[in-house]
């Protein structure tokens, strides 16, 4: 069964009561919340992802206001992983965007059984490009936009090596936009499926894209590396590709990894066999449509 | 006792291979909660039971290896550290609890978590091993005068020593327990009866009974029960594995008379024996020191019960509220008399702190 097999009053109904347990790649989650908001964004963006009957789930999470009188003065909203909050409570309308981080927060503290890169990955033809980040690089956008032009999304936040065969699986959730890079996709894709914006986040206006349908039906693939590129919005630039130092892109990635030291030497020689599988470019656009066509002839 | 199945499991990990997906999926966060993961992750590796399990379950617990490989690393190296630092000392320097059972492959080492590094050094050296940690980057972080005072004043440790660079916590104790506590015990034969360790010259860990003394009067002095049932893994580590020898018993028995630990270990003893089935004689729990009066025994079990099931929503009884609210006061009762007490009450809740802002 789909989540989008639902209506929203059972699905509401089904986080009220505790009884949804959403599959999102090797990972199953149950999720508890009685905020409508949460429903929404859910039935908006997951609606390709399978549901989970099973007994064993990977994650407990809530999302509700946390006790107290502030329910009835500035409505607050706090996210729950098995009974333990690690965050403090936000606005009640960030509610989704918080189900998101805490989604994010689960695996990056969690899954110890992959080497977990701060990055986004995408696959194309049987090949994947990681594409590390830093903050306001553009990099989501750039996803976001792969993404819509056929690319298959594995993740746009977290690149998860398996440790026995160093490929890359895939999560298929949702890209995160920020501020002025909504509008963009909106513009270029307005078939682009957005969730409703969360503003004033301390990371500013937050909104989702919608995996791709084929992204989500193909996330049990795991993806073989090919590349890495830093990507880097500047503006009036042309669209290239140049190259860069296995050597930085390897220090680059580990120091910016989830669990990278954490691994210990496996972490290091997972690493390296990806720095060997890749080629690693910087990437510096302004256009979007110049930045899809350098990609499709690196893909070619 | 309501926290199966992560108690069974305690009392007899080989159990894991009859577990169903439902009793793993409670399994895993009792014991996520419990800062117990790693420790059942590592049994089932040792037992050879990692094939016959779920295939959901297996990369909870490689995760959770993975944790505590890092972790025990860590420590190791940290208490390198520690002893290069403290190298011209001549003194003992006694690790305790986590970074002793890591360094010294002790039972309670597989597969646990650790926190801060915690060592023992004679009072009369503590200027000494302060100015040396500090030479080596040890500061004391975030601390005003009141808590300089405080604990220095009152306290059996040093207020806690950050790494400038690395972040990491080291506390130095010169003695188990406040010089405020109920109880009175003292350091030195401790110190005396200390066991060097061949693989890191210069540090020492407690003998084998005062492993045991301390890790009781740790916990069941203590108002914090965050990492009770994780503690009392420990002391039935070690309790099975010290009882192989004959005369052991014996020894702990007139050990915690002498340091005047009686009822700790009384108390230590009969949860250990209640909660994880530690093979413990009968007329060693009869013949304790220290034992509380009868009627007090069905009411300390029923606080300790509480505080030790506090970790998971699934474990906890109707009143565990009110009864870890106990417990933290009693903590706080044992730890000093009420003219002291209050008056440091008053100052903790009336402080503008900017450290819980």
């Amino acid at each position: 069964m789909k989540l989008g097999d639902l209506s929203l009053s059972q699905l509401r109904q089904r986080l009220a009561d505790n009884d949804l347990a959403l599959r999102t790649g090797p990972f199953v989650t149950r999720i508890h919340s009685p905020m409508v908001q949460v429903a929404d964004g859910l039935l908006r963006l997951y609606a390709d992802f399978p549901l989970d009957a099973g007994e064993f789930q990977d994650f407990h999470v809530r999302v509700g206001p946390p006790p107290g009188l502030r329910r009835w003065l500035r409505p607050q909203i706090n996210f729950w992983y098995d009974g333990h909050s690690p965050f403090k409570p936000l606005p009640a309308d960030h509610a989704f965007a918080l189900l998101e981080w805490g989604l994010n927060w689960c695996v990056a503290g969690h899954a110890h059984h992959y080497l977990m890169l701060h990055a986004a990955v995408l696959e194309k033809n049987g090949r994947a490009v990681v594409l590390p980040g830093d903050p306001g690089a553009g990099k989501s956008t750039l996803t976001a936009a792969l993404m819509l032009s056929g690319w298959r999304l594995l993740s746009d936040e977290i690149t998860l090596v398996d440790r026995d065969d160093g490929l890359l699986v895939g999560l298929a959730r949702p890209v995160s936009l920020k501020n002025a890079s909504i509008e963009v996709i909106r513009r270029a894709f307005p078939d682009a499926v957005i969730g409703a914006p969360a503003y004033d986040t301390h990371k500013g206006t937050v909104a989702h894209v919608q995996p791709s349908a084929d992204s989500v039906a193909r996330v049990g693939e795991k993806a073989r590396p090919a590349w890495i590129v830093f990507p880097r919005w500047r503006e009036g630039s042309p669209a290239r590709l140049s190259p860069h130092s296995r050597a930085d892109a390897f220090l680059h990635t580990a120091s910016h990894a989830f669990n990278y030291s954490l691994l210990g030497g496996l972490g290091f020689e997972l690493n390296a066999a990806l720095m060997d599988a890749c080629a690693c470019h910087d990437f510096e656009y302004s256009n979007l449509d110049d930045a899809l066509r350098v990609f499709e002839e690196l893909a070619a | 006792m309501n926290c199966h199945p992560l108690l069974d499991i305690l009392r007899d990990p080989a159990r894991m291979a009859t577990l169903d997906l439902g009793d793993w999926d409670l399994l895993l966060r009792q014991a996520g909660a419990a800062g117990l993961l790693s420790r059942i992750a590592v049994q089932a590796e040792t037992l050879g039971l990692d094939a016959r399990l779920p295939d959901a379950v297996r990369p909870h617990l490689t995760a959770a290896r993975t944790v505590a490989a890092k972790q025990r690393q860590a420590v190791r190296w940290e208490a390198r550290r520690v002893a290069q630092a403290l190298s011209d000392i001549d003194a003992p320097v006694l690790l305790l609890k986590g970074a002793a059972y890591a360094i010294a492959d002790l039972p309670p080492a597989a597969g646990r978590l650790f926190g801060d590094i915690d060592i023992l050094v004679p009072h009369a050296q503590l200027g000494q091993v302060e100015s040396a940690l500090l030479l080596a980057g040890w500061h004391t972080l975030k601390q005003d005068d009141y808590d300089q005072r405080y604990y220095r004043r009152w306290m059996h440790e040093l207020p806690p020593l950050t790494h400038i660079r690395r972040g990491t916590v080291l506390d130095v104790h010169h003695n188990l327990l406040p010089k405020t506590a109920r109880i009175r015990t003292h350091a030195g034969p401790i110190l005396a009866a200390a066991r060097s360790l061949p693989n890191l010259p210069g540090l020492s860990v407690p003998a084998d009974t005062d492993l045991v003394l301390h890790s009781a009067c740790h916990l069941f002095h203590e108002g914090e029960w965050g990492h009770g049932l994780r503690d009392l893994v420990d002391l039935d580590a070690m309790l099975r594995q010290f009882s192989l020898s004959p005369d052991f018993w014996p020894t702990l028995l007139a050990r915690a008379q002498a340091l005047n630990l009686g009822r700790p270990l009384y108390y230590a003893l009969d949860s250990c024996r209640r909660w994880l089935h530690t093979p413990i004689p009968e007329h060693v729990i009869a013949t304790c020191p220290s034992r509380p009066p009868p009627w007090q025994r069905p009411l300390m079990r029923q606080l300790f019960d509480a505080g030790l099931s506090s970790t998971h929503p699934s474990c906890r009884g109707r009143l565990v509220k009110l009864a870890t609210s106990i417990l933290f006061v009693r903590g706080h009762y044992l730890r000093m008399p009420w003219h002291l007490l209050l008056p440091h009450l008053l100052h903790q809740a009336l402080r503008r702190n900017p450290q819980q802002t």
